[in-house]
C-alpha cells in the first residue's frame, strides 16, 4: 500500500495562514489503512487547526469530507457541489490523490497535509516498511524476492558492498543489509549462481513521467477522458 | 605501476587525501613524503562523503610533482555521463590508473542529506572503463575518438560478511574487467590467508594483481575505533593487546612494527603482487615504513 506521514502542525498552519474557510479531504483507501489520512484523521487535524487559530484570535472554519479514493475521478465527483463555498482545499491523500484533487478543481489552491513516503508493507499496527520504489523493471526474480533498489542504501545491482557489517548495512546497525539477505536467501535455495553473474548498468525506467495503458485498453484512452 | 606489476616486481603504492579547501601546497607537501617511496599514489574521491578537492585535480598536482597517481572514482557523486567525461579528461591530462569504487554513503559525510547518485555501481563502472578502453566505445555503444588506455583497479574487502561470498565478488570484478585490486586494510592475517588461498585455487590471482592493504595503527584508541566503529573492518583482539602491551608513547612505533611484519609476510604470500599502504594523515611516516619494510629503492621503469 501507499504510506504517508502527517506533516508537522506548524507547517500545515503556515500553509493555511491566509485562509478562513478550508475543506479538508481525506481518502478512504491506503492512507486510511495506514492511519494517516482517513475520515478520523481529517477530523482530528481539523479540530487541531480550529483550536490553534481560535487561540490566535483568527478563527478558521475547516470543512471535512472523505472520499473512497482520491486517485479515482468517479469518487472525486462527489465533491463537485461542495468545494464552491471554500477558499482552499486541503488533502490528506497520497501525492497522487492530492494532484488529482488539484486537477479536478484547478481554480482552488490545494494544500498537502501529509508527506507521501512510499510503497510499504504493514509489519505491525502503525509500523510500515518500504519495499518498492516502482522502478519499472522488477529484479525480484533473481534477487530472492528482496528488492535491492529499495532496501540497499546504495541501490546496488551487484552487491553487497564492502560496508556490510555482521549482516547490517553500513549506514546503520539497525538496518539489515539487503544484499546480505539476498545472499542468505539464495544460498538457502541453492540459487547463488543468479548473483555470481555480472549485472550490467541498469536502464532506468523512471526518468520521465510514465503512463501505463494495459493491453486491450488503448482505445478507451484514445477516445479521451470521461468524467 | 602497470609496468612494475607486469614486470613481476612487488608493487608498493600509497595514498593521499586531498585537502578540504583549494590549498595546492598541502597536496604538494604530502606528495613530497611519498615521492620515490611508492610506485603510485591513490587520490581519494570525496572520502567518507566529505567534500574535498577533486580527485582528478589533485592527481594533476601529483603529476606536476613527478608522481604517478591512481585516480579514485566513486559512484556516489556522478552519473554515467559525468563519469565518462571525467575519465576522458583525466586520460587526456596524463592520468593512467583509475580505481573504481562504490563510495561511502552520504550519510557519513558533511552533506548527509545529499542525493546519492549510484546510477551505476562499482562493478558496472569497471566494465564501463574497460569498454571505453578496449572497444573504444561509450557505455551507450557510441564510438569515442581515442580510447583512454586506463589501467583499471578496484577495491575488495575480504572481511565484510558474508565471508564465503567475498571471493566470488572478487571473481565478479575480475570478470567485469579489473586489472588490479587493492584490498581493505588487513589486520586479521589468518582470514586473509584463507581468502588468498581461495583466490589462488579459483585461478583469480593469475588474472588480476592483488595488492594487500596495510594501515599502521597509531594508537590503541585508533585500533578500538576501527574495530567497533568502521563497518566491514576486522581487527583481532591480539592487535589491540599487542598495542596495549607497550607504553602509550611507543604505541605508534609498535603499530608501524606490526605493519612492517605484515608487509614482510605479504612479500612471500602466494598471489599477492604488492602492498597498498594507506597512511592517511601520516604521509610523513611513509619513508620510514618503506625503509623498514625493505621495499626501497622503487624500480625505475620507462
Ligand atoms: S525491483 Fe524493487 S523497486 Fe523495482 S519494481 Fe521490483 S520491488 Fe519495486
Ligand atoms: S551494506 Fe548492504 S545494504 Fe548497505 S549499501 Fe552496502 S550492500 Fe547496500
Amino acid at each position: 500500500m501507499i504510506v504517508a506521514k502527517r506533516k508537522p502542525i506548524e507547517e500545515i498552519k503556515e500553509m493555511v495562514k491566509g485562509y478562513q474557510k478550508v475543506l479538508n479531504v481525506g481518502c478512504g483507501t491506503c492512507v486510511s489503512v495506514c492511519l494517516v489520512g482517513g475520515e478520523k484523521e481529517v477530523n482530528i487535524l481539523n479540530a487541531e487547526l480550529e483550536m490553534a487559530r481560535k487561540m490566535e484570535d483568527n478563527p478558521i472554519e475547516m470543512g471535512a469530507a472523505s472520499v473512497e479514493r482520491q486517485c479515482d475521478r468517479e469518487f472525486l465527483a462527489e465533491l463537485d457541489d461542495k468545494v464552491g463555498e471554500y477558499e482552499a482545499l486541503m488533502s490528506m491523500a497520497c501525492g497522487v490523490g492530492i494532484q488529482f484533487l488539484a486537477e479536478r478543481f484547478p481554480d482552488k489552491p490545494v494544500l498537502p497535509a501529509v508527506d507521501t513516503t512510499g510503497l510499504a508493507v504493514n509489519q505491525d499496527v502503525g509500523w510500515y516498511e518500504e519495499r518498492c520504489r516502482s522502478c519499472g523493471s522488477c529484479v525480484l526474480g533473481w534477487t530472492g524476492g528482496i528488492c535491492p533498489v529499495t532496501l540497499c542504501a546504495k541501490g546496488l545491482y551487484n552487491g553487497p558492498c564492502g560496508g556490510t557489517n555482521n549482516g547490517s548495512c553500513e549506514i546503520d546497525p539497525e538496518q539489515p543489509c539487503a544484499w546480505f539477505k539476498i545472499y542468505e536467501r539464495l544460498a538457502g535455495q541453492g540459487r547463488l549462481d543468479l548473483i555470481k553473474e555480472f549485472h550490467p548498468a541498469n536502464a532506468w525506467q523512471d526518468q520521465v513521467p510514465r503512463t501505463l495503458i494495459q493491453p486491450g485498453y488503448e482505445k478507451a484512452e484514445a477516445t479521451g477522458q470521461k468524467t | 605501476m602497470e609496468k612494475v606489476l607486469k614486470k613481476g616486481h612487488f608493487a608498493f603504492t600509497g595514498e593521499l587525501g586531498p585537502p578540504r579547501g583549494a590549498n595546492a601546497e598541502e597536496v604538494r607537501k604530502k606528495a613530497a613524503f611519498l615521492k620515490g617511496n611508492v610506485d603510485s599514489v591513490n587520490i581519494t574521491d570525496n572520502q567518507t562523503a566529505m567534500v574535498r578537492m577533486s580527485s582528478w585535480a589533485s592527481c594533476l598536482l601529483l603529476i606536476q610533482e613527478g608522481l604517478e597517481p591512481n585516480y579514485q572514482m566513486v559512484c556516489r557523486d556522478r552519473n554515467r555521463l559525468a563519469m565518462q567525461s571525467d575519465i576522458l579528461g583525466a586520460y587526456a591530462l596524463g592520468i593512467r590508473n583509475i580505481l573504481c569504487l562504490s563510495g561511502d554513503h552520504c550519510k557519513f559525510g558533511d552533506h548527509p542529506q545529499a542525493k546519492g547518485v549510484f546510477d551505476i555501481d562499482s562493478m558496472q563502472l569497471i566494465a564501463m572503463v574497460k569498454k571505453m578502453r578496449d572497444e573504444g566505445q561509450f557505455l551507450s555503444g557510441g564510438e569515442l575518438d581515442e580510447a583512454p588506455k586506463m589501467f583499471i583497479g578496484a577495491a575488495a574487502n575480504p572481511f565484510a560478511d558474508p565471508f564465503e561470498w567475498r571471493v566470488y565478488r572478487l571473481a565478479k570484478k575480475v570478470s567485469a574487467g579489473v586489472d588490479f585490486i587493492q584490498t581493505q586494510c588487513i589486520y586479521n592475517m589468518e582470514k586473509f590467508r584463507q581468502y588468498m588461498k581461495q583466490a589462488n585455487d579459483m585461478g583469480l590471482t593469475e588474472k588480476v594483481f592483488i595488492l594487500a592493504g596495510v594501515t599502521p595503527m597509531k594508537s590503541v584508541g585508533m585500533a578500538k575505533y576501527m574495530k567497533n566503529k568502521v563497518p566491514g573492518m576486522d581487527v583481532p583482539d591480539e592487535i589491540i593487546k599487542r598495542l596495549q602491551g607497550v607504553e602509550k608513547k611507543k604505541q605508534a612505533e609498535e603499530g608501524i612494527k606490526i605493519a612492517v611484519e605484515q608487509i614482510e609476510e605479504f612479500k612471500e604470500m602466494k598471489g599477492v603482487a604488492g602492498v597498498h599502504l594507506m597512511a592517511i594523515e601520516w604521509e610523513h611516516k611513509v619513508p620510514q615504513i618503506a625503509e623498514m619494510a625493505k621495499v626501497l629503492p622503487r624500480p625505475k621503469l620507462e
